[in-house]
């Protein structure tokens, strides 16, 4: 039996060393940062990929953020993805992970037919971690989290690894399920620059807004978040020394030995 | 229905082994109980506990409550869910505080939704408004650079996981009062994700080692020179990320945001560039060194002792040196 959808979301963000603050206004600069697909969720996709390549089944990003975010999901197509849909409305500004996994986790009901649902382990701006477990419990299914590998996936089933502390735990979970892979666990595989040019001209890609997933304002974005930041502040780092020590390798040791106390 | 009351801690466990870090957030709820005037309470679930159960008795807690069930003995994300929503339904705690270890987050975002609650990822500190009772969190992002202030706006339990070694772990004097819960059986029988095989070495704990040997890109995964002095010194070893990515070594060894961060008295860094999520990892380090070929590495902005060298030269001629010369 081949699979049904094998649904990856998919979240763009800005490359956190790039991230600037600004102390006056205490607000989060992400202007001059550059935008990249998450990258544990390139991860998701490329396992999503080897699985239908595998096992069939249809490979479906879903994505929650604004309109510009179109250019990153073609590029998820052009890895090879069958179709996409972006949740895109205002309203969905300042969704916290507990709205953020309501408003997934309904998009992936409209679509339906789903077999599995592959995340990555956590994004790296909010880095929470709790939209994938989220996804899992609005949806009524179980949830593997930091899987590393698929071994075998079968009629109503997957095997998998994942990682725990100090080692690795297989475990055999019942579909559909929410898996959500660990960060550099594969090599994800780049577009293709033909498939690349179909997604740019002929791919449709599906834009919902909250109310096509039957939500309303009141339930997404701050008002219906359960957390809120009051406050923004910088973690300066402590500040060090910094001093060079020079001359031959030997030296060097020495010195270095000395200073620390290490003989 | 009663009021919500009380400050609950999740003491992790997986095959009898108890998560340290459940005891350093122990210690922190009895800081908290004692000054809002609420009762503490553990939570443990697992199999043939006894062990563990005098352990965590002592940290602070007023109460320890304990499911002892062979199917719960080891981690079971379905399982322990059940199990824990039976529990918080019946005992009403108005906190709940986990530690942010893989398993602990994956139950702890499956809870949050289940209870409607808010719950704040991984922070680095946590208290209680004086005014309002809400929990009151720190949650870095963005590579760990920034800080915000979570407040709980909604939901009951309201819940937070812990980075592990946020806190110190205090035994005291006191010990908690175990109880003894059982659960229907059915929420145990229902689980959907069966365990088929673990393979595990026993973990030096990074976070709590007192001198540690990083190995960067610039090492090229080449770990030999790294280990002998890090032995010499009695060190641990620790990698930056592209090593962890390379599968040379398990990701509870990488150093940073989505690794460890240190609490080493002494840290050397070889052959690693300086981005921010490694960075992070070494913030609270004692006196860092660093090696690196480039002189405008940013990671010489982050260490106390800065050497543009070939660090393999460096380490043959320390460890020589270490040897006697």
């Amino acid at each position: 039996m081949a699979l049904g959808n094998i649904i990856v979301t998919m979240k763009v963000t800005p490359k956190p060393e790039e991230i600037r603050f600004d102390p006056v206004k205490k607000v989060v600069d992400r202007s001059k940062a550059t935008n990249e697909i998450n990258p544990a969720d390139k991860n998701a996709l490329e396992m999503a990929l080897q699985i239908k390549e595998r096992y069939g089944g249809r490979v479906v990003i879903v994505s929650m953020g604004p309109q510009f975010w179109d250019q990153f999901i073609l590029m998820g197509i052009a890895m090879g993805a069958d179709d996409a849909v972006l949740i895109s409305d205002r309203a969905l500004g300042g969704s916290d992970a507990f709205v953020t996994s309501k408003v997934l986790a309904a998009a992936i009901k409209k679509i339906g037919n789903y077999s599995l649902i592959i995340t990555g382990e956590e994004s790296s701006d909010g880095s929470t971690g709790q939209v994938p477990p989220g996804i899992a419990e609005w949806l009524g299914i179980p949830v593997v989290t930091y899987v590393s590998q698929f071994l075998e996936v079968g009629e109503d089933y997957i095997v998998v690894k994942r990682t725990i502390k100090g080692g690795s735990e297989t475990v055999r979970v019942k579909l559909p399920a929410v898996l959500s892979v660990e960060l550099g666990c594969n090599n994800p595989r780049f577009p293709d620059f033909e498939r690349l040019n179909w997604a740019k001209t002929e791919f449709k890609l599906t834009v919902w807004g909250i109310k096509d997933l039957g939500l309303t304002e009141d339930e997404v974005g701050f008002k219906g978040s359960l957390t809120s930041v009051t406050e923004l502040r910088e973690l300066r780092p402590r500040e060090r020394l910094r001093q060079f020590i020079e001359g031959s390798p030997e030296e060097i040791a020495r010195e270095l030995i000395r200073r620390l106390g290490l003989k | 229905m009663s009021e919500w009351r009380g400050i609950w801690v999740f003491v992790e466990q997986d095959d009898g082994e108890l998560e340290r870090a459940s005891l350093e957030i122990l210690t922190r709820a009895g800081e908290l109980g004692g000054k809002f005037n609420e009762e503490v309470y553990g939570v443990l679930l697992g199999h043939e506990l006894s062990g563990i159960a005098e352990e965590a008795s002592r940290y602070g807690a007023d109460k320890l409550i304990i499911v002892d069930h062979p199917e719960l003995r080891h981690f079971n994300s379905d399982a322990y869910t059940e199990v824990l929503s039976y529990l918080i339904n019946k005992y009403r705690p108005r906190y709940m505080l986990l530690p942010a270890t893989r398993n602990s987050r994956d139950i702890a975002g499956r809870l949050a939704v289940r209870f409607r609650t808010c719950l704040s990822a991984h922070v680095i500190s946590v208290d209680i408004d004086e005014k309002d009772r809400r929990l009151v969190t720190a949650v870095p992002g963005f590579g760990g650079n920034i800080v915000a202030t979570v407040v709980c706006t909604g939901g009951k339990p309201e819940m937070a996981t812990v980075s592990p070694g946020t806190y110190e772990a205090r035994a005291g004097s006191k010990r908690a009062v175990l109880i003894s819960e059982t659960v229907p059986e059915e929420l145990i029988k229902k689980r959907r994700i069966e365990l088929v095989g673990k393979e595990r070495t026993q973990m030096i704990d990074l976070s709590r080692a007192e001198r540690v040997v990083v190995a960067g890109l610039g090492t090229g995964g080449d770990l030999e020179l790294i280990n002998e002095f890090a032995k010499l010194i009695n060190a641990s070893v620790g990698v930056t990320r592209p090593l962890a990515d390379m599968g040379l070594v398990p990701r509870d060894y990488q150093v940073g945001t989505t690794g460890v961060s240190l609490r080493a008295k002494l840290a050397f860094v070889f052959g690693a560039s300086g981005a921010p999520h490694f960075v992070y990892g070494i913030r609270d380090c004692g006196t860092v060194v660093a090696v690196n070929t480039d002189r405008e590495a940013p990671i010489f902005e982050h260490c106390d002792y800065c050497i543009v060298a070939d660090l393999f030269e460096i380490l043959r001629a320390l460890i020589k040196e270490l040897r006697g010369g």
